[in-house]
Order: structure tokens, then C-alpha cells, then sequence
């Protein structure tokens, strides 16, 4: 059967350029050595030094997990850099106007509001290159309300009791194989702490941006909302083209007290390697929340559209009573890309109530899959979880997996699941263009109706960015 | 405005179109009847360039443009509008979102202004009074859910939003009671318009009283068998398909 609607070119990663930039980096490869390297490069306390050093004797016990559906290559650990920083021509910039113009060329390239004046309305953002944090805006209007917004590095030497009480309090440096590598030898990322009754008046956002060909980026997140504080928080980024692969290894920690509530949204392009599955990133994160307080909320959001290997499980662990944890997804592979992403949610406290809707579109020779937790723990009466998980195929070519696991010890549960696989078929391609809708139009109404409860949880602009990008992807990708 | 000559075309291989000659002018309406499997729908899907049929043989011209030479979506907005007899459902995007964009899509190629939500849905509420469809379902999923009558009442408002130059009715009687035929057979009719043209494609002559044709056309085997008036139609009713294809078997009277 002949497609009527090829011959609709490839839309190449347009963000795919390097910056030319000169950059402190260390020789690659991993010893204690360079974790000392990287905690005296940053002038850290004793304590953070050995709570990488112990992260790393544990990751040196650790085998590189192998139940995910993807394939890939193990990473040379020893071949990659694990420091690598924009050289500053000082220490610490005073103001935007002493960061490397060619550093704010790139950003003004990839669109990252880092003048405040030029920001969007009301977007904070804290931007990471490589290894190190680059800006931070608006932290000053944010300070006048207590709120602390700024880079890890930074939060270290200003808030060292807030982020030795929080760090690794929800993901432990012995989680599993990448967050112990994480642990021991991350570099920077951003520092979130809302204080009691703050409701944060704009949303905050980081951009991350892989620059060096060699290294991996191995940035921290923690967000901290105490007592009945809320805040949005919306996460972005990208990397250069190259034909080797480059590792991204994240940990995301969330903590929200009592009636806190914590959204988090990612719209993620990495760049996913070529239509042969030559280069792209590696992107194996943990990300996870603890509902510790009582009506605390944290919320997931992702897209996912990038990255040649996706190891990636946002979770909520709904420890207070009356806590909510939600996760929407919307995880795109095309060409040669393996997404392995889902998430859990762990109910230990009473009447905990947990969302997952997940929707997975492939095409091209991509592999999708969705894996999925839902625990239900003995004391947890009155749990209530409901998850949906939409697979889209584009193509024959292409597959969609699903992997939810329950594992209910309380009678008192109430699961719901389901689940579907659609295909974009030719039939409703064809019925759109018989109507006077180009084939391309047809694709991103159909995505987007499909899409439709995930896009609904991102903030407005996000939203719009999210629907653009996965249009883009799709290019050429029908027939 | 619509010229088919020796038409032949084929889906995986097996030839469906045997050599169709079909003149359908401006103010016209055509029935093409004929049993079950005598490629009268495929010859209506092959006019829109539904991508499972190829093209054997033979030459369409639309307007005085090749037919072939132009994308499915080019079609559409030349004027050619396909009713289907099976629309497919298309879960997420909302009918009023799809009814907007394929206004506007032959709108922007016409020249004419694009109608924003708030002008659409006043446009849109004129239209759905024609084919007594309920406002709800301009707000539900395309198709999605919709039984087999309220299917036919969206194509037919398609087609009251598009205003084609010529539509092709597959079936449109399929799943429909009664009075519901009555509802869309009046709708078509008021469509209707001297420099427009119509070809009702159905097995069952049921639907011709309501939508009246001038020239009736058997379909059978990938040929059309045989021509008439208004009277061929009434002739089926009362004697089925059979006599005709024997008619015009080889040794067939006459």
C-alpha cells in the first residue's frame, strides 16, 4: 500500500550547534581523586565531600541495571569528563553583563530568557551549562518573599543546614546504580526551598545545556515546600549534535510538608542521535517525591521527545495522610530512540490518592515502553489510585510495551487501569486531507487529541512549546 | 466539471475499475447503483485519492485540472467532498476544532478570511440547524462514540460547512431511519446549487426519492452496465440488480 503522504522532508534538531567556548574541565575517567577534584573545585564542606565519597565505594559495588527494554552500549565510565565549566572570566559574576557574550549568544540561540528584562512573563530560570550553573534571574524579587531559588553550588555555601537535611532524603546516594553515580560526583543544578504559606509568584525553571562532547551531565535538583507553600516548576533541555553519545544522569529530589503542594513539568529534548541511531543522549535520571506531610501534592508532568536512550521514572512516595501524587506523561520516540519511562507511586499513608496517565506515541523503528509501580503498603487504608496508559503507533515499524505492576497489600485499595493502543492509520489521515487538511496538520490535530490530558497539566507556554515540539518530531514520520 | 474517461484502477493488484466513462455536469445529480462489491464506492474513493487504490488507467479531469495530479487535501479544497459511508472516528480532537480547521483550510486556499472561534461557532450553529444535529455534539471527540445516524448527520454537516462543488454521497442511507434520511436527503437538496453537482452512490433506491436524480448508472463487475433516467431507479426497486447483468452478460438479450 503506497502512502500518499511521503515526500514530507525531515525536520533536523535545530539545536544541535556547539559553542565554541573555552572550559575548565578535568581529564576524563572516575576516581576519588576526581570526586575530591570536583568537591574542592567548588569548595565544599567535609560532609558533602563524604557523602560523595561514600555514594561512590557503594556505585563501584553496583552492576548497571538491565531490566529496562532498551539496548545501548555501556557507557565507558572511565571516558567520561565529570567536570567540565564554562571558563569565567571571574569567579562569580556580579551581573549578566560579565558572562561570555559567545555564553549568552548560545542562550539567546536557544531561545532561554537569561536577561531578566528580556524573560518571559513572570519565568524564573536558573541556567546550567555543562557542569556549572551560568545565571540565576530574579532572585532577588524572589528573596523578598523567603523563597531561596539558586544554583546547588550556591545553595551549598549559603544554606549548607537546609540542603544537608534535605539532600538525598528522598532519593539515597545508594538508590540505584545512576543515582549513586549521580551522588558522587554531581556537579551543579538548582536549589528550590519555599518557605511556610508561601505560595511561589512566578513559575521557576531550569535549562540545562550539554555543551562538551565528552562530558556527562550529572546535575542535582532539590525542592523543598514546607508547610502549606505551593510552587510550579518547569524544567528544559537541549544538547549539540554529536555522533558519540553523550551521559546525562540526574537526580531530582522533592520534598513537600504538610499541605504543600510541588508541580514539576519537563519538557525534555535532548538531543536523540541521528535517523541510524548514530549519537544522541543517554538520559538516565531519578527522579523522585515525598509526600511527607499530610495533603501534600506533587505532580509530575513530562514530555519526553528526546534523547536516543530514555531510563526515566518520575514517582511519588505518599507517605502523609490524604496525600496526592499524580504523574502525566507523554513520551515520543521516533527513528532508532528507546524510551523506557513510567512511574511509581508508593502509598504508605491513609486515604494517599495516586493519578498516572501516560501516553506513548512511536514511530519510525522506535521502541515505547511504559513501566509502571503502584504499591499499596499495609497501613495504607483508603488508597485510591487510577491509571490510564495510551500507546500510538505511527507506522508498522515501530513498537509500544506496557509494564504495569500492582502489588497491593491493603484490602481496602481501590485500583483502576487501563489501557489502550491506537494507530494512526491511513484511514484517518485520509479522512482529515479529504476534508482540505494537509497531511502534516492532520498528524499534529491527531497527536494533540491524543495528548490532550497531559498537555492540559503544563503551564500555558509550556504547553504550546510541548505541542510544537512534538509536530516537529513527527516530520516526515507518516507513510 | 467532472470528465471520467475509461477509468481503470486497482487495490493490491486486483483490478476494481474496468474502464468507467462518467460526464457529470454543473446542476447535475448522478446515482451510480449496483449489488454489493461492484466497485461503486471504490470508484467514489478513487475520485478523492484514497491512497489504497491505484490508478491503472484512464484519465479524470475536475474542473479542467487532472484529478491525479493533486494531493488529496488539494482536492478537497478544489471543491470535491466525499461523504463516507463508514467515517472513522478520531479520538481527542474535537468535531468543532476539525469542522474550524477544514473551513478555514479551503477558506485560506479561496482567499477568504478565516473564521476565528467566536465567528465559527455563530457560522456553526446556522449549519447544525439543517441536519437537526444537537449542539453536544460539536463538543465530543470526532465521530468518536457516535452511533451510525448521528455519523452520517456529521458528514452531512461537513458538507453543509464546506459547500462543495461536487460531493460524492457513499451509502449515505446505511444506519439511517427513516426519518433521519428524510432530515439529511432535505439537507443535500437544499445544498444543492445550479454550479453544483452531486453523485449518490447507493445499493438501495430508497434514498433517490428524497434526493432526486436525473441520470441513474449501474455499476457492476468494475462497468457501469447500463444508463438511464429517473425511471431506471424505480425499475431496480422492483426488479433488483440480476436482470441487468444478465443483460449485458455476452449473449444476453436486448
Amino acid at each position: 500500500m503506497n502512502s500518499t503522504f511521503q515526500g514530507v522532508t525531515s525536520q533536523e534538531y535545530k539545536y544541535g550547534f556547539v559553542t565554541d567556548i573555552e572550559a575548565d574541565s578535568v581529564a576524563p575517567g572516575l576516581n576519588e581523586e576526581v570526586i575530591r577534584f570536583i568537591s574542592a573545585k567548588k569548595g565544599e564542606p567535609e560532609w558533602l565531600l563524604n557523602f560523595r565519597l561514600k555514594a561512590y565505594r557503594h556505585w563501584l559495588t553496583l552492576a548497571e541495571p538491565g531490566w529496562a527494554k532498551v539496548q545501548y552500549p555501556t557507557p565507558d565510565f572511565q571516558k567520561i569528563v565529570y567536570y567540565s565549566a564554562p571558563r569565567p572570566k571571574k569567579a562569580q559574576y556580579a551581573s549578566m553583563d560579565e558572562v561570555d557574550p559567545e555564553l549568552k549568544r548560545t542562550f539567546e540561540k536557544l531561545g532561554v530568557p537569561i536577561h531578566e528584562q528580556e524573560a518571559l512573563a513572570g519565568v524564573a530560570v536558573d541556567v546550567v551549562f555543562d557542569s556549572v550553573s551560568v545565571t540565576t534571574t530574579y532572585k532577588e524579587k524572589l528573596a523578598a518573599v523567603g523563597i531561596i531559588f539558586c544554583s546547588f553550588s550556591e545553595a551549598v555555601k549559603t544554606h549548607p543546614d537546609l540542603v544537608k537535611r534535605y539532600l538525598g532524603s528522598v532519593v539515597p546516594p545508594t538508590d540505584n546504580f545512576y543515582a549513586a553515580l549521580n551522588s558522587a560526583v554531581f556537579t551543579d543544578g538548582s536549589f528550590v526551598f519555599i518557605p511556610k504559606g508561601v505560595a511561589c509568584p512566578m513559575d521557576l525553571s531550569t535549562y540545562f545545556r550539554i555543551n562538551n562532547q565528552e562530558s556527562g551531565q550529572f546535575e542535582r535538583t532539590l525542592i523543598v515546600a514546607e508547610e502549606g507553600a505551593s510552587v510550579s516548576y518547569l524544567e528544559g533541555c537541549t544538547a549539540p549534535q554529536f555522533d558519540t553519545n553523550q551521559l546525562h544522569a540526574a537526580v531530582v529530589e522533592l520534598v513537600a510538608l504538610d499541605h504543600a503542594s510541588i508541580k514539576y513539568s519537563t519538557v525534555q529534548n535532548w538531543y536523540a542521535g541521528d535517523k541510524d541511531g548514530k549519537g544522541g543522549i543517554f538520559n538516565f535520571v531519578t527522579k523522585r517525591g515525598l509526600c511527607k506531610g499530610k495533603g501534600s501534592h506533587i505532580s509530575w508532568t513530562q514530555v519526553e521527545t528526546g534523547s536516543a536512550i530514555t531510563w526515566k521514572y518520575p514517582s511519588c512516595v505518599l507517605l502523609g495522610d490524604d496525600s496526592i501524587g499524580e504523574f502525566y506523561s507523554v513520551a515520543l520516540t521516533n527513528h532508532k530512540q528507546q524510551a523506557d519511562t513510567g512511574t511509581k507511586m508508593i502509598h504508605i499513608g491513609r486515604n494517599t490518592k495516586s493519578t498516572i496517565i501516560s501516553k506513548g506515541i512511536s514511530a519510525g523503528d522506535s521502541s515505547n515502553s511504559y513501566r509502571g509501580l503502584v504499591k499499596v503498603q499495609p497501613k495504607a487504608e483508603g488508597a485510591r489510585n487510577f491509571s490510564q496508559c495510551d500507546s500510538m503507533l505511527i507506522g508498522h515499524t515501530c513498537s509500544a510495551s506496557t509494564f504495569p505492576t500492582l502489588d497491593v497489600q491493603n484490602r481496602s485499595a481501590r485500583i483502576e487501569h487501563e489501557a489502550t493502543t491506537s494507530k494512526i492509520g491511513e484511514e484517518q489521515l485520509f479522512y482529515f486531507q479529504q476534508r482540505g487538511i494537509p497531511a502534516e496538520e492532520a498528524v499534529s490535530m491527531i497527536i494533540n487529541g491524543f495528548c490532550k490530558d497531559v498537555f492540559r497539566e503544563l503551564p500555558m507556554e509550556f504547553a504550546v512549546e510541548a505541542t510544537k515540539l512534538l509536530s516537529l518530531k513527527l516530520e516526515g514520520s507518516v507513510g | 466539471m467532472l470528465s471520467i474517461k475509461n477509468l481503470t484502477a486497482s487495490i493490491n493488484g486486483t483490478p476494481v475499475l474496468k474502464g468507467i466513462d462518467l460526464e457529470i455536469k454543473a446542476g447535475e445529480i448522478h446515482a451510480i447503483m449496483g449489488p454489493n462489491g461492484s466497485g461503486k464506492s471504490t470508484l467514489g474513493k478513487v475520485l478523492v485519492g484514497h491512497p489504497a487504490y491505484e490508478v491503472t488507467g484512464g484519465t479524470v479531469t475536475f474542473e479542467g485540472k487532472n484529478l491525479f495530479d493533486l494531493e488529496p487535501d488539494v482536492r478537497a479544497r478544489a471543491g470535491l467532498f466525499m461523504g463516507f459511508q463508514h467515517p472513522i472516528e478520531v479520538p481527542g480532537v474535537s468535531n468543532a476544532a476539525f469542522l474550524r480547521l477544514a473551513y478555514n483550510k479551503k477558506a485560506e486556499a479561496e482567499g477568504r478570511d478565516e473564521l476565528d472561534p467566536l465567528e465559527f461557532d455563530d457560522f456553526i450553529h446556522e449549519k447544525i440547524k439543517l441536519v437537526s444535529m444537537k449542539e453536544a455534539f460539536l463538543d465530543r471527540s470526532l465521530n468518536e462514540g457516535f452511533s451510525g445516524g448521528e455519523k452520517k448527520r456529521n458528514e452531512i454537516l461537513q458538507m453543509a460547512v464546506l459547500e462543495p462543488k461536487l460531493a460524492i454521497l457513499d451509502e449515505l442511507d446505511s444506519g439511517l431511519d427513516i426519518d433521519a434520511l428524510r432530515v439529511l436527503g432535505d439537507a443535500v437538496n437544499k445544498l444543492m446549487r445550479p454550479d453544483h453537482a452531486l453523485l449518490v452512490i447507493t445499493h438501495f433506491p430508497r434514498i433517490l426519492e428524497t434526493i432526486r436524480p436525473q441520470f441513474v448508472h449501474v455499476l457492476s463487475g468494475g462497468r457501469i452496465l447500463k444508463q438511464g433516467g429517473p425511471g431506471l431507479a424505480i425499475e431496480l426497486e422492483e426488479r433488483g440488480y440480476d436482470w441487468v447483468v444478465e443483460e449485458a452478460a455476452p449473449g444476453g438479450h436486448r
